[in-house]
């Protein structure tokens, strides 16, 4: 295997593992008016992912860094083209980011509201966005032959790119309400595991539609078996919130994200993104990738520290391994 | 104005807002550290209620620097993706390093300090804080690898197939000599920040004379509990605690001016070395001259082409450019006419009042938090307890001076370059996005500046109220023991 086709496939590992991990605490940030019915339940439902959102926001971080390294053309087309729709992510995830930090700030409640719904929409536009982005990646944009982008807002918002970023949000909040069920206690956990259980339908039902149709647009063997893959995690997820098996329920809208996720990125391969019009314009592995030398440092820097990251990570989600419930919020 | 001068303005703007935060981030991380390290030593617990309440401010700030540094992570390719295509290669892999070096440390370990107070053994939960600590200074050793290139390009070629830079020598990036000068003299001046920040609010606390009598004889150290009401006794501490924070922050913030002094003027020898140019605009110096003066402050014509009256030091630039009291610092008129020939017809001289004076306001504020710590170091003298109403009132604003000399450090270093956006390797009006429409630019650069104006004040605000709430009552967090584990135990932090 070449250099550019390792660094594709970490860069599809990075977001993969990237929309795995923010993936449920957008949904925990989505359901904190669904299911926080007081201050002191909303900051169970925040406090279930305090210590680790950050760590899971450098997922993104080290992914876009490792795409301008790796794949310059891409990173430049990428970011240059979906611009608005860039902009209002990073608008929202700083909202989002601060909100966490500051809402507990102030005991006055018009100030903690205020930061609810930052973070309410902070998850939810990003959620939304971020489908709406993938999507679009895979279908295609219009580009010149230099590779900028040639199109306008509305070439994003296909209902294809639409159904995308419906796919994701519903998939993040099945993910959240899963993870709450997993992570608290009480009331707030039966709420999530009832919601989990709703919600895993609508998704598993969009999901499917979703990926069906990426299929027709394009495939290769190997998103037609990542496809299959999500479809069963879907229906084991759906299963699993039925019968309240949290751990399981975890473990499938888990795997049903990495394996949407992972499917979109086999079909687009070895293109990285098409064009919809000028030919010439689509930009490839092969076309957007750095030179050999640059590829072969980021290998051996991915290599070595890595699994060290995975490691310390790995650790923090095992300090914070215990549920918690409104008796462990201080006064 | 066309999309390039807008993505310009905004470039200079989200980066120094994100600078705002950065260096409280890098500094004060570390000084928490050794607060927390001296409680781990001591078990004093005013040093455990110092590192509360500092890492609290710290905390507040260090949300302000994230989100604002993802947007930088994001605006080279969303604003400037023929730079982008051209350097991503050699640029993109120490930010890519970065990443995954540092952020993961820095983010990872710092959720582990804020939440972990209750979960960890002392000694890891005190690691934590330190590989935070690290974490972030590892990150502004990459971030300034990256801007050196832009500085000083090394260790690339051309590909003269695509024409795109590419890497050759990691190494020599890494080890590019405007980082090595570069880093050190960033990291001082982070230093210079925490410092002032953590002396400012200490002198606050001590504005007001001891209620005490006995503090003003010697100190506090000999007043009796037993002779005192628990009240009194209390202030008693927080005075104790908030004069060791004032003093500790002054030597810390003047060892950090000593640091950014003698790496700023190895800095200025190499930039006289490799961007000439830029050395000649921060003295405005039209002719080549040997020896060169260093003017204090000069007034002159709107383009600063003709000046009118000047204070100068003789031969002062002449040390600072290149270390010999007569040697030779080139003009702008000689750079230019030889740039002209080099690279071919253009203007190659940047906005020269902009980098005049920008130099100018970075020694001078960063010499005022010096004057400042110096000030509050002489106050306290073998035990005394600043009175002078004059240093309260210098001591609200000595924050203030070090963030004022960062800014204008980087707006010289970056305005400098100009219009290079690589030197000598492709031009700032090259590097825009093309594909981004003045609109489209307008609506992000209106929205980044409203947002991040309306966190300013949230920020400050949540700040000043933190800072003025004085320290934290707290008790030791009890060493986790899983045994006796209480399932309905409050959490020792939460959101």
């Amino acid at each position: 295997m070449d250099l550019p086709t390792v660094w594709f496939l970490l860069i599809a590992a990075l977001f993969t593992g990237y929309f795995i991990l923010e993936g449920f605490d957008f949904g925990v940030g989505i359901l904190l008016p669904v299911l926080g019915r007081d201050d002191r339940e909303r900051r169970v439902l925040i406090n279930t992912i305090g210590p680790v959102w950050d760590g899971n926001e450098v997922w993104l971080i080290t992914a876009v860094g490792g795409l301008f390294a790796a794949f310059p053309g891409w990173y430049a087309t990428l970011l240059s083209g979906f611009y608005l729709p860039l902009l209002l992510i990073l608008l929202a995830l700083i909202f989002r980011g601060v909100a966490f930090e500051y809402r507990h700030k102030r005991a006055d409640a018009a100030w903690k509201a205020r930061w609810d719904a930052a973070i309410f929409l902070g998850s939810l536009l990003p959620a939304v966005l971020w489908g709406i982005v993938v999507a679009n990646l895979l279908r295609g944009v219009p580009l010149a032959a230099d590779h900028d982008y040639a199109g306008g807002l509305l070439d994003l918002l296909s209902p294809y790119a639409l159904l995308g970023g419906a796919t994701t949000a519903a998939l993040f909040v099945t993910h959240g309400a899963v993870f709450l069920a997993l992570k608290t206690t009480g009331e707030v956990r039966d709420r999530a595991g009832r919601l989990a259980a709703r919600s895993a339908l609508a998704t598993a039902l969009l999901a499917g539609t979703f990926l069906a149709i990426t299929l027709t647009i394009r495939h290769t063997p190997a998103a037609v078996g990542l496809a299959a893959g999500a479809a069963v995690a879907l229906v084991g997820a759906l299963a699993a919130t039925r019968v309240r098996r949290e751990g399981w329920a975890f473990v499938g809208t888990a795997a049903a994200i990495g394996l949407t996720v992972a499917t979109l990125f086999a079909a687009l391969f070895p293109n990285v993104l098409p064009s919809t019009t000028d030919p010439a314009g689509t930009l490839t592995v092969a076309n957007a990738a750095s030179g050999a030398y640059s590829l072969k440092v980021m290998t051996w820097v991915a290599v070595v520290f890595a699994p060290l990251v995975l490691a310390y990570q790995g650790w923090t989600y095992w300090v914070f391994r215990k549920r918690i419930g409104v008796a462990n919020i201080p006064g | 104005m066309d999309a390039l001068d807008v993505a310009r303005w905004q470039f200079g703007v989200t980066t120094v807002y994100h600078f705002l935060f950065v260096p409280l981030t890098i500094g004060l991380s570390v000084l928490v550290a050794v607060l927390q390290t001296r409680w781990h030593r001591t078990g004093d617990p005013r040093y455990l209620r110092l590192t509360k309440f500092y890492g609290k401010l710290f905390l507040i700030n260090f949300a302000m620097g994230v989100v604002t540094g993802i947007v930088q992570e994001f605006q080279f390719g969303m604003n400037w993706s023929d730079y982008s295509r051209f350097v991503g290669d050699v640029f993109g892999a120490p930010l890519a390093i970065e990443a995954l070096l540092a952020f993961f440390l820095e983010s990872t370990f710092l959720g582990l300090w804020i939440f972990g107070w209750d979960r960890l053994p002392r000694r890891v939960h005190l690691a934590t804080i330190w590989a935070a600590a690290l974490g972030s200074t590892l990150s502004a050793y990459f971030i300034l690898a990256a801007n050196s290139w832009m500085q000083n390009p090394v260790g690339y070629r051309i590909d003269p197939d695509t024409g795109r830079a590419e890497l050759t020598d990691i190494v020599a990036v890494l080890t590019n000599k405007v980082t090595l000068v570069t880093f050190p003299h960033t990291l001082a001046g982070c230093f210079l920040v925490a410092g002032a920040l953590m002396v400012s609010i200490a002198l606050w606390h001590l504005r007001r004379p001891a209620e005490d009598p006995a503090e003003k004889k010697t100190s506090p150290d000999t007043t009796s509990p037993e002779s005192t009401s628990p009240e009194s006794t209390r202030a008693g501490e927080d005075r104790a605690a908030f004069r060791f924070a004032a003093r500790f922050g002054a030597w810390v913030t003047l060892a950090a001016a000593v640091a950014v002094v003698i790496s700023g003027d190895q800095q200025g020898k190499i930039m006289t070395e490799v961007q000439p140019m830029k050395m000649a605009a921060a003295e405005a110096l039209y002719t080549t001259e040997a020896p060169a003066s260093f003017s204090v402050l000069t007034v002159g014509s709107l383009d600063g082409s003709r000046e009118l009256f000047a204070i100068k030091v003789p031969y002062l630039l002449s040390i600072l450019g290149t270390g010999d009291p007569n040697g030779q610092v080139r003009g702008i008129n000689d750079l230019q006419a030889q740039y002209v020939s080099q690279y071919g017809p253009g203007g190659y001289t940047p906005i020269i009042p902009v980098t005049y004076w920008s130099f100018r306001f970075m020694i001078g504020f960063g010499l005022a938090a010096a004057a400042v710590a110096l000030w509050v170091l002489w106050a306290q003298r073998r035990g005394r307890t600043p009175t002078s109403r004059w240093l309260f009132r210098a001591g609200l604003v000595m924050p203030v001076l070090p963030l004022a000399a960062n800014c204008f450090g980087w707006i010289f270093t970056e305005m400098g370059r100009q219009p290079w956006v690589v030197f000598g390797e492709m031009l700032t009006r090259d590097g825009v996005s093309r594909s981004v429409s003045l609109p489209e630019v307008l609506t992000s650069f209106t929205a980044f500046t409203l947002v991040y104006a309306t966190l300013a004040v949230v920020e400050v605000r949540l700040l000043l109220r933190y800072a003025k709430a004085g320290l934290p009552d707290v008790e030791p967090a009890p060493e986790p023991d899983p045994g006796t584990d209480d399932e309905n135990r409050p959490l020792a932090f939460a959101y």
